[in-house]
C-alpha cells in the first residue's frame, strides 16, 4: 500500500468515525511515513538491519 | 530551592528535623499548588508519619543515608502502594496501586518521605503538561507558561520548593524538557538502568525513569538510590577536571532551529568551559533529520497498543488532544513501524560514533524557553515550529539511542525563563557523565 493510498483510506475512516480533527494529523503522519520509506537506510530491505544495542 | 546536599548532613545530625522539613514542603504546597497545580494527590498525613519515623530512627543512631527524612515526590505515573496512580487521566481516576513500583520501594528503603503525586501531561503523551485530566500544570517562573512535560508537575514542585527531589519519566525528553523549562537538573539514565516496573508505560522501548532535583549532585544521589543495592556506588561524586575534558558539540541539526536566547546561553557555556581547559570539537549524527519520523512511529505504535481497550471503552475520559493523538496512533502501519525500528538501531550506532573520541556530547536540552500555555507554535531561527516538534527536537534522539543524558540550568532568556544545556554520556559510564555535569555546573555563574 502506498502512503497516498493509506492516507486516503485513513482520512475516509476518520470521517466515518466522526473524528474529522484527525485529518490534518493524519496528513502529518503520512509525511513522516514517506520520510521513513525514502530514507537512504531503508532503500534496500536485503541490507542487514543494524542490531539495536539496547536489545 | 533547597538542595538535598545542604540539608541532609543537618538532618543526619538531628540539627534539622525531617518533620519540620516536611511541614515546610506541605506549607509550600498549600500556598502554591492552587496556582501551579503541580500535585494531583498530596499525602500530607502519611508524609508527616514517615518524617516522624525518620526523626526517631536518626535519634536512635540509625541513619540510612542522604535521603533519610528528605521530602520527595513521585510523578503520578509511578505506583505508590495505597495511593492512586492516575497518570494524569480520568481514565485511571479510580486506580489505587496495590504495591510500590520498584523505584518507589528503593527510595522508601532509604527513609525518604513522600509528600505526594505530581501532575503530568496525560499518560505522559505530550511535552507541555497542559493536557491533564486534572487541569494544566503551570511554570513557577511565570504561571502563564508551561512547565514543560510530561513531568511538568515534578519539575514545578522542585523548582518552587514543594519538595527537594522527585522521580519523573522520559520517553522523548519528559525529564530533561521540564527540568530545562523550570531551571532545575534532570537526569535521564541509560535505558534500562532504572527499573520501570510499576510505572504506567508510554512506550516500553523508549521509557526511562529518573530523577529531577535542584543540583547535579542531588540528581546523582537520587539516581544512585534508585539502583539495586548491589549496584549503588557513592552517594556523592567529585567533579571531573574541566581541563582536558573532551566535549563534542553536536553540530548541524541540533543548533539549526533554536530560540536565539537558547543558542546564546548554550554557546556561552561551551565558551566558558573551553576557557577552563575543556577541549571542544564538532561532531554530528548523520541521520538526525530522520529522528522525528522514527520516533513518531515507535511511540505512536506502542501507545496505540497500550491504550486500545480504554480508547474503545472510555474515549470520553481522555482529554481531547490526547485522545486524538492516540486515535491517530492507531493508523500507524506495521511496515512503517518496522522501518522505524531499523532507524532506532541506526541512530543508536550513530550516537555511539559521535561519542567516539570525546567524553560527552553537548547540545541544548530544550530548543525554546517554556512556551505560553495554549501556544501551538513557537518562533525559532528561520520561522516557526509546532510546539511539540520543537520541544522534542534535542531530547528524543537519546531515547531512541538509550544513552544517558542530563539537563543542567545554564541561564535565562531575556524575559527571565530558564534555559538548559544537555550533556550526553557513553553507555555504561553514567558516573563519568555526572562527573562532567558537576564540572560544567560548577563553571556556571551562580
Amino acid at each position: 500500500m502506498t502512503v497516498a493510498e493509506w492516507l486516503a483510506e485513513a482520512k475516509a475512516d476518520a470521517q466515518k468515525r466522526g473524528l474529522p480533527e484527525l485529518i490534518p494529523m493524519l496528513e502529518g503522519l503520512a509525511q513522516a511515513s514517506e520520510r521513513l520509506r525514502k530514507a537512504d537506510w531503508n532503500d534496500n530491505p536485503d541490507k542487514d538491519t543494524p542490531r539495536d544495542p539496547n536489545q | 530551592m533547597i538542595r538535598i546536599s545542604d540539608v541532609a548532613p543537618k538532618v543526619a545530625k538531628g540539627q534539622i528535623k525531617s518533620e519540620k522539613l516536611t511541614e515546610d514542603c506541605l506549607a509550600k504546597i498549600q500556598e502554591l499548588n492552587p496556582k501551579l497545580n503541580a500535585f494531583i494527590t498530596v499525602t500530607g498525613d502519611e508524609a508527616l508519619q514517615q518524617a516522624r519515623q525518620a526523626d526517631k530512627e536518626i535519634a536512635a543512631g540509625r541513619h540510612f543515608g542522604p535521603l533519610h527524612g528528605i521530602p520527595l515526590s513521585l510523578k503520578d505515573l509511578i505506583d505508590q502502594q495505597g495511593i492512586a496512580t492516575t497518570a494524569g487521566s480520568l481514565v485511571r481516576r479510580d486506580h489505587v496501586a496495590t504495591e510500590d513500583a520498584v523505584v518507589t520501594r528503593r527510595l522508601r528503603n532509604t527513609g525518604a518521605v513522600f509528600v505526594g503525586k505530581t501532575n503530568l501531561h496525560e499518560f505522559a503523551f505530550g511535552t507541555t503538561s497542559e493536557d491533564s485530566g486534572f487541569g494544566p500544570c503551570r511554570n513557577p517562573h511565570d504561571a502563564s507558561r508551561s512547565p514543560g512535560g510530561s513531568s511538568g508537575g515534578s519539575a514545578a514542585a522542585v523548582a518552587s520548593g514543594m519538595c527537594l527531589g522527585t522521580v519523573g519519566t522520559d520517553t522523548g525528553g519528559s525529564i530533561r524538557i521540564p527540568a530545562a523549562a523550570c531551571g532545575i537538573v534532570g537526569l535521564k539514565p541509560e535505558w534500562g538502568h532504572v527499573s520501570a516496573s510499576g510505572v504506567v508505560p508510554l512506550s516500553r522501548q523508549l521509557d526511562h525513569v529518573g530523577p529531577l532535583a535542584a543540583s547535579v549532585g542531588d540528581a546523582w544521589t537520587l539516581y544512585n538510590a534508585m539502583q539495586p543495592e548491589s549496584e549503588q556506588i557513592h552517594d556523592r561524586l567529585d567533579p571531573a577536571p574541566l581541563a582536558g575534558l573532551r566535549i563534542g558539540k553536536l553540530a548541524g541539526y541540533f543548533f539549526d532551529r533554536l530560540d536565539e536566547d537558547v543558542e546564546r546561553s548554550v554557546l556561552g557555556v561551551l565558551e566558558r568551559v573551553q576557557l577552563s581547559g575543556a577541549v571542544l570539537s564538532n561532531v554530528s549524527i548523520p541521520h538526525a533529520d530522520d529522528m522525528a519520523a522514527i520516533y513518531l512511529h515507535l511511540v505512536f505504535g506502542d501507545a496505540a497498543e497500550y491504550h486500545a481497550r480504554t480508547l474503545e471503552s472510555r474515549p470520553q475520559d481522555y482529554t481531547r488532544p490526547v485522545r486524538l493523538r492516540l486515535e491517530m496512533a492507531r493508523y500507524v502501519l506495521a511496515e512503517d513501524y518496522i522501518r522505524a525500528l531499523r532507524g532506532k538501531a541506526l541512530i543508536a550506532h550513530e550516537v555511539d560514533r559521535a561519542l567516539n573520541g570525546v567524553d560527552v556530547l553537548a547540545l541544548p536540552a530544550l530548543a525554546v524557553p517554556a512556551p505560553p500555555i495554549g501556544a501551538t507554535t513557537m518562533p525559532v531561527s528561520g520561522g516557526t515550529e509546532a510546539v511539540r516538534t520543537i520541544m522534542l527536537r534535542c531530547s528524543q534522539p537519546f531515547n531512541l539511542s538509550g544513552h544517558p543524558a542530563i539537563s543542567i540550568p545554564c541561564g535565562t532568556s531575556r524575559d527571565g525563563m530558564p534555559i538548559g544545556v544537555q550533556l550526553v554520556g557513553h553507555k555504561g559510564r553514567t558516573p563519568a557523565l555526572v562527573q562532567a555535569a558537576l564540572a560544567v555546573e560548577a563553571a556556571l555563574p551562580r
